[in-house]
């Protein structure tokens, strides 16, 4: 089966800065693949180029593609808007809108044009069922989504990027600002949610890597040094840079 | 000196200049109450100014001048205020021109209100031909307050956090759709704190509307009607009549007037935010 996600030979710049050096991989459909990687390595950034929210920031430029379904992403005809659909993003900082619980989730679905008060209630109760917190809230849903603790704020915004169905989800460290609990709540829902998405996840914890992905790539300097199946890569690294940081010499 | 000392130190003078101000604001306002409200009664309230040097009648033509003028000024101010606000913050990119348009904002805040009298005064009661009236008045207002009303809507949209932008672009948003369905809902109550600003100055004002709206005490019909305000009242009294009373009871008017105003937009503001957010 072809990957879901490609990256070919992807040179990425802030200004004139190198950050992202001749990076190459792939995700594979319904599968959790994770980047690890001292800080400034450029996983955040390779993340956020597969969604195109660096188009945010004045002053970048990329070198190399970025397939999705075989498909250029950042060809000149491809509707950003209809990217984003197909490609959901979660944040480090859990980043609920100053709107109740319902609204949102409504959020995305509104923003596509969907009206319909039936409609938006089925989405609502849908995303927040597979973002596991339904039980939780159901009661509360006019009520604030700041009112929330941070591990539930964090899995209202899963829901959030699930109201509108994207075929993959990115994940930027969402478990960072989240106590233990919180984030063992989330892994579980990662592994529960891959069955139908395809999870790319970058992440500072290397337990988080080698308990929740099925692939992993360790970045360093903008170069990605190795990417493998977790189990191997934990188990057998091929480089020596890739031994010392998972065996905690650095980083 | 200990730093413990120097913490008491510092209380005392923290503590003293809020006590300070405080006393002073409230002294103001209990003088002016306290003198002004026994004047007030309902045929105060209901009879024009009849002129003279006693400062006979009442206040009923300044009442309706200064409502009327405040909704048409509010009317006329709040898109462009807002909007320009909007695009500072949001659409301007940061070059020569931008800094040059947000500098001359800035300088146009600190010029003197009568500066903007003068230039209503040639532009819409002179050129324009709209003689003395409530048009010319609230337009010049409308220059006066502009740049306040753009800072304050540039400023509060600032402070949105960025986080809440990316969710919405990361959801398929568009940039407009952002702006209206996230940003400016955030943005909301410091963009009301800027045009509550703008009617205090809107009601307060006298000098700029003394040559632009003239100073008729009869009842204003229409936009081209020369009208005067409350404040324009008070000046009036005290300057050529001696109904000193009836300058403390207008000014005892002007302030619960101004206090309706400010509880009447935060209320709207905070029923919004309520139904927007779902409580606090």
């Amino acid at each position: 089966m072809d990957p879901k996600i490609q990256i070919k030979h992807l040179d990425f710049y802030y200004s004139k800065k190198l950050v992202l050096k001749n990076v190459s991989m792939h995700m594979k459909e319904r599968q959790i693949t994770s980047m690890i990687g001292p800080s400034g390595c450029g996983k955040s950034t390779l993340l956020r180029s597969l969604n195109r929210m660096n188009d945010i920031i004045p002053d970048v430029s990329l070198n190399g593609d970025i397939l999705l379904d075989g498909e250029d992403i950042n060809a000149p005809e491809v509707d950003v808007v209809e990217l984003r659909k197909r490609v959901g993003m979660v944040f480090q900082q859990p980043n609920p809108f100053p709107k109740t619980v319902f609204e949102n989730i409504a959020f995305g679905p509104r923003v596509l044009g969907v009206k319909d008060k039936g409609r938006l209630n089925e989405i609502v109760e849908r995303s927040l069922r597979a973002a596991a917190i339904w039980e939780e809230v159901k009661d509360d849903l006019a009520k604030s989504g700041l009112a929330l603790s941070g591990g539930q704020q964090q899995r209202l915004c899963i829901a959030r990027a699930l109201a509108i169905e994207p075929e993959v989800i990115l994940m930027d460290e969402p478990c960072s600002a989240l106590d233990p609990v919180s984030t063992l709540k989330i892994e579980e829902l990662m592994v529960e949610l891959k069955k139908n998405y395809t999870i790319v996840i970058v992440t500072h914890n290397m337990q988080q890597a080698a308990r929740i992905s099925d692939w992993t790539s360790f970045f360093l300097l903008g170069e990605m040094i190795e990417y493998a199946e977790t189990s191997e890569l934990f188990s057998r690294p091929q480089d020596k840079r890739t031994e010392d940081y998972i065996t905690g010499r650095f980083g | 000196m200990s730093a413990k000392t120097e913490q008491r130190v510092a209380k005392v003078f923290i503590w003293g200049g809020g006590a300070i101000t405080v006393t002073i604001l409230i002294g103001i306002v209990l003088y002016v109450l306290i003198q002004g409200l026994p004047v007030i009664n309902i045929e105060f309230l209901t009879t024009p100014p009849q002129g003279g040097l006693t400062g006979e009648g009442g206040i009923s033509t300044a009442i309706v001048g200064t409502l009327y003028l405040l909704g048409i000024t509010l009317a006329i101010l709040v898109v462009p205020g807002i909007g320009a606000g909007i695009y500072l913050a949001e659409y301007a990119r940061d070059n020569r021109l931008t800094r040059a348009v947000r500098y001359a904002v800035e300088v146009l805040a600190g010029v003197p209100s009568i500066v903007f009298g003068l230039f209503g005064f040639a532009l819409f009661v002179t050129a324009l031909h709209f003689n003395f009236s409530i048009l010319s008045g609230a337009l010049t207002l409308v220059c006066l307050l502009l740049p306040t009303l753009i800072r304050t809507t540039e400023e509060s949209i600032r402070a949105v956090p960025r986080s809440y932008r990316e969710a919405s672009l990361a959801m398929g948003a568009s940039k407009w759709q952002t702006i209206v369905r996230v940003v400016l809902p955030a943005a909301l109550p410091g963009i009301m704190t800027g045009v509550i600003l703008c009617a205090g100055r809107i009601v307060e004002e006298t000098a700029c509307l003394y040559v632009t709206m003239g100073g008729s005490s009869g009842m204003p019909t229409s936009l081209l009607s020369p009208g005067r305000t409350l404040s324009l009242h008070l000046y009036y009294l005290v300057s050529d009549t001696r109904a000193f009373d009836k300058a403390m009871a207008t000014g005892a008017v002007l302030i619960v007037i101004i206090i309706i105003v400010n509880a009447l937009t935060n209320w709207l503001s905070h029923r919004f935010v309520v139904k927007m957010r779902g409580g606090k």
